[in-house]
C-alpha cells in the first residue's frame, strides 16, 4: 500500500474521489471538444489536458462560496470546481445563446460566470492578473473574507501585467494567489527560451511574497500549496506565487500542429505521468477506489458529457441582431 | 454662486461622490499624500485616508487593471493617469478589458470606472506632456470619452461619469486647470454624458469644438459680434459617442461650419464630426466644412516658437471664423 497522503491534508476519501471525478470530467469534456472539432461541428478547442490535477487540486483548496477565480483559457478544472457545468461548457463550445460565459460571443476557453464569481476574461494573455489584484483590494476595502485566485501560463509570466500586478499585491499585502500553470510550452516556444531564471516561482522574491514550485501532476501537492496560500491571504499576510509543473498533452489548440516543434517521444514520455492515470493509481493503491468504482465514475461522467453535448448541439444560437446588445448598460 | 477654477471643480466632484458613496475611491501615482502633481486630489487623502486615496506603484497598466478588477467587483474606482501621454501602457487594459467587459460577458459583468487624465498643450510640456489622446479611444464602443470645457461642466460631468455603469475616460485640459474659472453650484447636480451643449447662440456661422478650444471660439465670437457676425458655438463635451442630433442641428442652423480640435488633424475627433455633417446636412450647407487643428506632426515641440505654431489659439480661431463667414 502506498502512503495515504490526503488524510494528512484533512481530505476525506469522499473528497478525493470528488477531486478525481472533477478531473475526469474536465478531461472527458476536453476530449469530446476535440472530437467535435475534428468532425467539423465546432470551430475551435483549446485544452486543459495534462493540467487537470493542478486546476482541480487548486480550486478545491479555495472556498467556492466566496472566493473569486480569474481563470486562463485552459482552466476547465477550475471553473468546474466553481460551479460551471458540462452543459455550460458545451454551450460555449457550440457558441449557443444559453452559454453563460458569453452567450456565444467569445471563443471557448474565455470563461466567466458572475453567479459563481468566475471573472470574465479575454484573449490577450495576463490581463486578468491586475483584475485579481483589484478584486482582492476591493474585498479588503469592504472587509470581506475573500481570496482572489488567478492563473496564467509560464509564457504569461513575462508579461508586464504579471509583474505590475504581483508588485501591487505585494506592496498592499493583498489576498491574491498567483498560480502559474507551467506546461513547458508557450505555443511552440519552450521554457528555456521564456525564462532566464530556473523557476517562475523565483520571481516571487522581487514582489515580497513567497514562491513555491510543486508537482502539477499531483492534485494533493497543489491542494496543499494553494491551501497554505489561501490561509496566508485570509490571515492578512499577503499574496503567494504558486507554480505547478505539468505538461501540455495536446497541441496548443485545435489550430496548432505540435509535431513541428516537439518530438512525439517527448509527448509519449509525458503521457506516462498523465495525472488522470497517476492520481487514479494513487486512489487504487490507497484503497479509496477499486475497478468497479472507477468504471462507475467514468460511466457517470460520460453520461453527463453525452447529455451536455446533445443539449448544446441542438440549442439555438443567439439572434444575429443581438450582436448589438450590451455595448453599454441598458436601462 | 461661487466662482472656482476648473481643477477645483474636479476635486469638488470627487469629494462629493466619495462622501456620497463609500464604494468610490481614487488610485494613481502621487494622488495621495501629495494630492496629485496638479493637485486635483488635494485634501482627499486627509479627508478619506490612505485606503480610499491610494498612492500606487508607478505602473499605468496596473493602475487601470486594478481599477478594472475593483469595478468588476462592484466598486467605483477613479484611476488617475498622471498625464494623458502616459496612458499608453494601460491601453490594453482600457481597450481589451474595460471597454469589452460588459459586451463579452453578455451583460453578466460590468466595469463602472473612471479614468481621469490631464491632456493638452500650451504649457511648455513638449512631446510627452501635451498630447491629446482622445482619438485613440474614439472608435472603441464600450467606452465613453468626456472632455469638458468649463468648471460647471467638469463638476456635473465628472459626477455623472463616477455614477455611470460603464467605463468613462475623463480628459481634463491641463492649461484650463487654473486658467479657466466659472460659477459652480455648491449643491449636487449631474450633467448628461453624451449630450453636447450650445455655449453661444448665433446665426451666421457654427463652430463645433471641445475642451480649451471652446474658450478660444467664444472669445473670437465676441470679437466677430462687434463686426456684425453672429457665431453659434457648440461644445461637444462628450467626444465619444458623439451627440449626432446636436451636431446636425448646429450645422444645419447656419450652413457654415468650422470644426476645431487641438489634436493633430488627420484621424481626429472632428473628422467624424465632419462625416456626420456630410451624411446628414448636405443640402443645408452653404460652405465646405472647414477644419482647424494641429499640424500632422508626432506631437507638440518644446521650443516656444514651435509650440505656438502647433497650438490652436484665439487668433487662429478668429481668422478661421472670419474666413468662413466671408465664404
Amino acid at each position: 500500500m502506498v502512503k495515504n497522503r490526503h488524510e494528512d491534508l484533512g481530505l476525506s476519501n469522499e473528497k478525493v474521489i470528488e477531486i478525481y471525478k472533477t478531473m475526469l470530467m474536465a478531461r472527458r469534456i476536453d476530449e469530446r471538444m476535440w472530437l467535435l472539432n475534428r468532425s467539423g461541428k465546432i470551430p475551435f478547442v483549446i485544452s486543459c489536458q495534462g493540467q487537470e490535477a493542478a486546476q482541480v487540486g487548486a480550486a478545491f483548496a479555495l472556498d467556492n462560496t466566496k472566493d473569486y477565480v480569474l481563470p486562463y483559457y485552459r482552466d476547465v478544472g477550475v471553473v468546474l470546481t466553481f460551479g460551471m457545468t458540462a452543459k455550460d461548457l458545451m454551450l460555449s463550445g457550440f457558441a449557443k445563446a444559453e452559454d453563460p460565459n458569453s452567450a456565444g460571443r467569445q471563443m471557448p476557453g474565455h470563461f466567466g460566470q458572475r453567479s459563481n464569481r468566475i471573472v470574465t476574461g479575454s484573449s490577450p494573455v495576463t490581463t486578468q492578473v491586475p483584475h485579481a489584484v483589484g478584486i482582492a483590494l476591493a474585498g479588503k476595502m469592504n472587509q470581506e473574507d475573500l481570496v482572489a485566485f488567478v492563473t496564467f501560463g509560464e509564457g504569461s509570466s513575462n508579461q508586464g501585467d504579471f509583474h505590475e500586478g504581483a508588485n501591487f499585491a505585494g506592496v498592499h499585502k493583498l489576498p491574491v494567489i498567483f498560480m502559474c500553470e507551467n506546461n513547458k510550452y508557450a505555443i511552440s516556444v519552450p521554457i528555456e527560451k521564456q525564462l532566464a531564471c530556473e523557476n517562475v516561482s523565483d520571481r516571487a522574491i522581487g514582489y515580497g511574497m513567497p514562491g513555491v514550485t510543486v508537482d502539477g501532476n499531483d492534485p494533493l501537492a497543489v491542494y496543499q500549496a494553494v491551501k497554505e496560500a489561501a490561509d496566508r491571504g485570509r490571515r492578512g499576510e499577503g499574496p503567494t506565487l504558486v507554480e505547478t509543473i505539468s505538461y501540455r498533452l495536446t497541441p496548443h489548440s485545435s489550430d496548432d500542429d505540435d509535431r513541428s516543434y516537439r518530438a512525439p517521444s517527448e509527448v509519449a514520455e509525458a503521457k506516462t505521468q498523465d495525472p488522470i492515470i497517476t492520481f487514479g493509481a494513487y486512489l487504487k493503491e490507497t484503497g479509496v477506489m477499486d475497478d468497479a468504482l472507477e468504471k462507475e465514475l467514468n460511466d457517470q461522467v460520460m453520461a453527463i458529457v453525452n447529455e451536455a453535448t446533445d443539449y448544446a448541439e441542438s440549442a439555438p444560437y443567439a439572434d444575429a441582431e443581438s450582436a448589438l446588445q450590451y455595448v453599454y448598460a441598458e436601462k | 454662486m461661487p466662482v472656482i477654477s476648473y481643477i477645483d471643480a474636479v476635486t469638488m466632484a470627487i469629494r462629493e461622490e466619495m462622501e456620497r458613496d463609500s464604494q468610490v475611491f481614487v488610485l494613481g501615482e502621487d494622488v495621495g499624500k501629495k494630492g496629485g502633481v496638479f493637485k486635483a486630489t488635494h485634501g482627499l487623502y486627509d479627508q478619506f485616508g490612505e485606503h480610499r486615496v491610494i498612492d500606487t506603484p508607478l505602473a499605468e497598466s496596473a493602475i487601470a487593471g486594478v481599477g478594472v478588477g475593483a469595478a468588476m467587483y462592484g466598486m467605483r474606482p477613479i484611476a488617475e493617469m498622471q498625464f494623458a501621454d502616459f496612458i499608453m501602457p494601460a491601453i490594453n487594459q482600457i481597450i481589451s478589458e474595460a471597454a469589452k467587459v460588459r459586451y463579452r460577458s453578455n451583460n453578466d459583468w460590468s466595469c463602472p470606472m473612471v479614468i481621469r487624465a490631464p491632456y493638452g498643450g500650451g504649457v511648455h510640456g513638449a512631446l510627452y506632456h501635451s498630447q491629446s489622446v482622445e482619438a485613440i479611444f474614439a472608435n472603441q464602443p464600450g467606452l465613453k470619452i468626456v472632455m469638458p470645457s468649463t468648471p460647471y461642466d467638469v463638476k456635473g460631468l465628472l459626477k455623472a461619469a463616477i455614477r455611470d455603469d460603464d467605463p468613462v475616460l475623463f480628459f481634463e485640459h491641463k492649461r484650463a486647470y487654473r486658467l479657466i474659472k466659472g460659477e459652480v453650484p455648491a449643491d449636487d447636480y449631474v450633467l448628461p454624458i453624451g449630450k453636447a451643449d450650445v455655449k453661444r447662440q448665433g446665426e451666421d456661422i457654427t463652430v463645433i469644438t471641445y475642451g480649451l478650444c471652446v474658450h478660444f471660439a467664444l472669445q473670437a465670437a465676441e470679437k466677430l459680434a462687434s463686426d456684425g457676425i453672429s457665431a453659434h458655438v457648440l461644445d461637444l463635451r462628450t467626444v465619444y459617442p458623439l451627440d449626432k442630433e446636436a451636431i446636425v442641428e448646429a450645422a444645419s442652423k447656419t450652413g457654415k461650419v468650422l470644426l476645431i480640435t487641438e489634436d493633430t488633424k488627420e484621424g481626429s475627433i472632428i473628422g467624424e464630426v465632419a462625416a456626420i455633417i456630410a451624411e446628414n446636412c448636405l443640402f443645408d450647407l452653404d460652405a465646405p466644412i472647414m477644419r482647424l487643428a494641429g499640424p500632422d506632426i508626432p506631437a507638440m515641440p518644446y521650443a516656444p516658437t514651435m509650440e505656438k505654431y502647433f497650438m490652436v489659439n484665439p487668433d487662429k480661431v478668429e481668422k478661421a471664423m472670419r474666413e468662413l463667414a466671408e465664404y
